[in-house]
């Protein structure tokens, strides 16, 4: 039965995170004035950001997701290329490379499960050469964003559970399938397969990973 | 221990008499030390059980940097190393790791004695283009300290990270298939070795397994280069201590046939005495008939302190004493030469001649081995350590009867050490209660562990063990567990360790060699190998 390897994006194998997305964005507002204050913004809320994702994911979605609000899908679309190459592949950990590619080479299939955005994460997995994703979505409507994330929203338990979906659509055997993060939140996703690994693991997923006797990898 | 004046060896006259490390216990003999981990355990042996010593320490030379010299000025058949040198020249040094000698000797280690004197040649010679690779294999990467420790800040310095580094055998494009032998068996050598116009290894022969070809061919090989020798049948077959009788050897000197074909290899080995334990430890080599009051002191205050410690602190204390090592021999040259002369004098520290094999074998399983230098001893290193290593030493056969009982003291704690050992324990957790067919694991598991990518970038980003290791330890004890009956883990502190490594528990050494005779007999003959340092039988 084929089998396949599961990364988490930000932080897994990427050394940005959702923030950095959004803060790149907010640079690049029309109009100077706007850009500072949205930067500005951003920065003020920082603190906000790193509680919330500490506490509960899904909370940080609801409150940083809604900054997207009004934002052009068009602009946001136009905004991705340079993204990926001002700010994403700078920040793709060396071994990211290598790990990506000794998987390949067991014939594992190269899927990302991450909590950030279609929008960024296109061009970043053709780089890596991951066969397939599975994002957030941002909310249109008449072009521009609400603020809100189409369902299913992906964080902490709804990525196992997809991943259970994809598996069994797939006729994977998660028992030999791999998985890779670096936050406790995505502890379900790791949960599910039978080769979880913890790559540049927070405090938390790392005693975590020493309680299971998971592998703990470091990436940077 | 017991309260009796100091005396010397009495007793029975022994039966047999062997040699002068073998002694026999009788009524006045005093309790003997069994290393247990990092605990001293001291025990009444049965009357008329026979220990066996190691040597005392052979001398060690009085100037080794002149030792050193004469053997780089005078090879063995070959050209002196600076009649081998020229300016341009691009030269390769490899160095045997951390795994040898145990535990890590005072600085400055032999290594760095050698090596400075060969830079300072390679310096005079105009040999500039020189890198120093470590000789790890499948072994963890060193620490940037412990490279640092073993070479010195001088060279290391110069050297790191850039020209000082450790063999790693995950390397794309850092391997150079040079054949392979008409038994199939690949040969695959560090890049930078082959394509150097002079490869110097500098080795210590800490056991007779190490040295020879074995040095480049393992050492600087990648995984495909072990695996026509690390593998069930071939350790099955024979015992690896005494090379002229070892499978494994046999086929890594037919991998090494081809090395020298393509390599121009000058290679350096050196012996150590068995001087382990020096100073205010020096007691731990000592007969125990023969303790003076301070011994007996120093012993009790050690023991007392020892069990005041938490586990790691005691492992942390034992890591930290390094060992005071001295050359006995050092020779340079061709490998095979070279090699046959390190031998004789590696057998003359450790070899004991001893008569007639015993039903019972009683062996202290310390706190070290080679594959857990500041780490942890974890359950499948004990097992290496009891049926591989202690199993093995010996020349002829084995110290055990065919079918006898091995007595191993030791905690067997289920600890294990997450940055070296991660994929031992999915090999201890997942594999072992499936199967301990090393067999049928080596056909279903083992590529699967080799392959695993997080076990690959834990080995080369971090300081990991290759996956594959603990496989190979696994195999490491099967010539031990084709020959012995039964293993029975003195003081083992849980029963499920003893449980899925398939050996039985006892609490104590006198529990463990009642559980023994009721398996071979009510008046078996006992030995008890008085590990460490090393002793090897000599077994007419």
């Amino acid at each position: 039965m084929a089998a396949a390897a599961f990364y988490d994006l930000d932080g897994t194998l990427v050394r940005t995170n959702l923030v950095h997305a959004f803060a790149f964005s907010a640079r690049n507002q029309q109009g100077i004035l706007r850009s500072i204050t949205k930067t500005a913004a951003t920065m003020l809320s920082v603190p906000l950001f790193l509680a919330t994702d500490f506490f509960n994911r899904r909370l940080f979605n609801d409150i940083f997701f809604i900054r997207y609000k009004g934002e052009s899908e068009d602009r946001l679309r136009a905004l991705s290329d340079e993204l990926f190459d001002t700010v994403l592949r700078p920040s793709i950990f060396p071994g990211a490379y290598e790990l990506i590619d000794k998987s390949r080479q067991l014939g594992l299939r190269q899927v990302l499960v991450t909590g950030a955005l279609d929008l960024t994460v296109g061009p970043l997995a053709k780089h890596l050469k991951i066969d397939d994703y599975v994002t957030n979505r941002l909310e249109f409507v008449d072009g521009y964003a609400t603020g809100r994330l189409l369902p299913p929203m992906m964080a902490s338990a709804t990525k196992a559970s997809w991943m259970r979906i994809y598996a069994e659509k797939e006729k994977l055997n998660l028992s030999d399938c791999y998985g890779y993060s670096d936050s406790m939140s995505d502890l379900p996703m790791l949960s599910v397969v039978g080769h979880p690994t913890a790559v540049n693991p927070d405090i938390r997923l790392r005693n975590t990973a020493m309680q299971h006797d998971w592998p703990i990898l470091d990436l940077r | 221990m017991r309260e009796r004046a100091p005396k010397v060896l009495r007793g029975p006259v022994p039966r047999n008499k062997e040699d002068d490390q073998v002694v026999y216990i009788d009524g006045d003999s005093a309790p003997r030390i069994l290393f247990s981990g990092e605990d001293l355990l001291l025990e009444d042996l049965p009357i008329g059980t026979r220990v066996i010593y190691p040597k005392p320490p052979i001398e060690g030379l009085a100037n080794p940097g002149a030792a050193i010299r004469y053997a780089l000025n005078h090879p063995l058949e070959a050209d002196p190393l600076y009649a081998q040198l020229a300016p341009g020249m691009r030269v390769t040094i490899a160095v045997d790791d951390i795994s040898v000698p145990l535990p890590p000797m005072a600085t400055p280690d032999i290594r760095q004695t050698i090596i400075e004197i060969l830079l300072e040649m390679l310096d005079a010679n105009g040999v500039d283009d020189v890198h120093i690779i470590v000789a790890t294999c499948l072994h963890r990467r060193m620490t940037e300290p412990e490279m640092r420790r073993m070479v010195g800040p001088k060279i290391h310095e110069a050297f790191y990270p850039d020209r000082y580094y450790c063999n790693d055998v995950e390397d794309p494009d850092g391997f150079v298939h040079l054949g392979t032998t008409e038994h199939k068996e690949v040969v695959n050598i560090h890049r930078r070795a082959v394509e150097s116009d002079l490869v110097i290894y500098v080795n210590i022969n800490f056991v007779p397994m190490d040295g020879g070809h074995k040095s480049v061919t393992i050492g600087l090989g990648d995984y495909e280069v072990t695996r026509p020798h690390h593998e069930p049948t071939t350790m099955r077959s024979s015992g690896y201590m005494d090379p002229k009788h070892s499978t494994m050897n046999t086929k890594i000197e037919r991998q090494g046939a081809i090395v020298q074909q393509h390599l121009n290899v000058f290679h350096i080995e050196t012996v150590l005495n068995n001087r382990m334990f020096a100073g205010p430890t020096a007691f731990l080599s000592k007969n125990e008939d023969e303790f003076t009051e301070i011994d007996r002191l120093k012993f009790e205050a050690m023991r007392w302190s020892l069990g005041k410690l938490p586990a790691g602190a005691k492992r942390k204390l034992f890591q930290a004493i390094p060992s005071q090592y001295q050359l006995i021999a050092v020779h340079a040259g061709k490998t095979e030469p070279v090699h046959a002369k390190t031998l004789v004098r590696c057998f003359e520290q450790y070899a004991v001649h001893v008569r007639g094999q015993a039903d019972i074998l009683i062996c202290g399983v310390p706190f070290i081995s080679p594959y857990n230098v500041n780490s942890i001893l974890n359950p499948i290193l004990v097992q290496t350590m009891g049926l591989g290593y202690f199993h093995n030493m010996f020349r002829g056969k084995p110290v055990l009867k065919k079918g006898g009982v091995m007595i191993l003291t030791h905690p067997v704690y289920d600890e294990f050490d997450h940055v070296q050992h991660p994929s031992y324990i999915e090999f201890f957790n997942r594999i072992l209660p499936e199967t301990r067919d090393a067999m049928v694991m080596h056909r279903k598991y083992e590529e699967e562990f080799a392959k695993n990518p997080s076990y690959i970038e834990m080995y080369r980003r971090g300081n990991a063990y290759h996956g594959v290791h603990p496989f190979n330890m696994w195999y490491w004890g099967e010539h031990g567990r084709q020959h012995v009956g039964k293993v029975i883990v003195a003081g083992a502190q849980n029963a499920h360790v003893p449980k899925i490594l398939g050996w039985e528990r006892a609490e104590s050494l006198s529990e463990a060699i009642a559980m023994a005779k009721s398996a071979v007999g009510p008046s078996p003959e006992i030995t008890m190998m008085h590990h460490p340092p090393i002793v090897m039988a000599d077994m007419e």
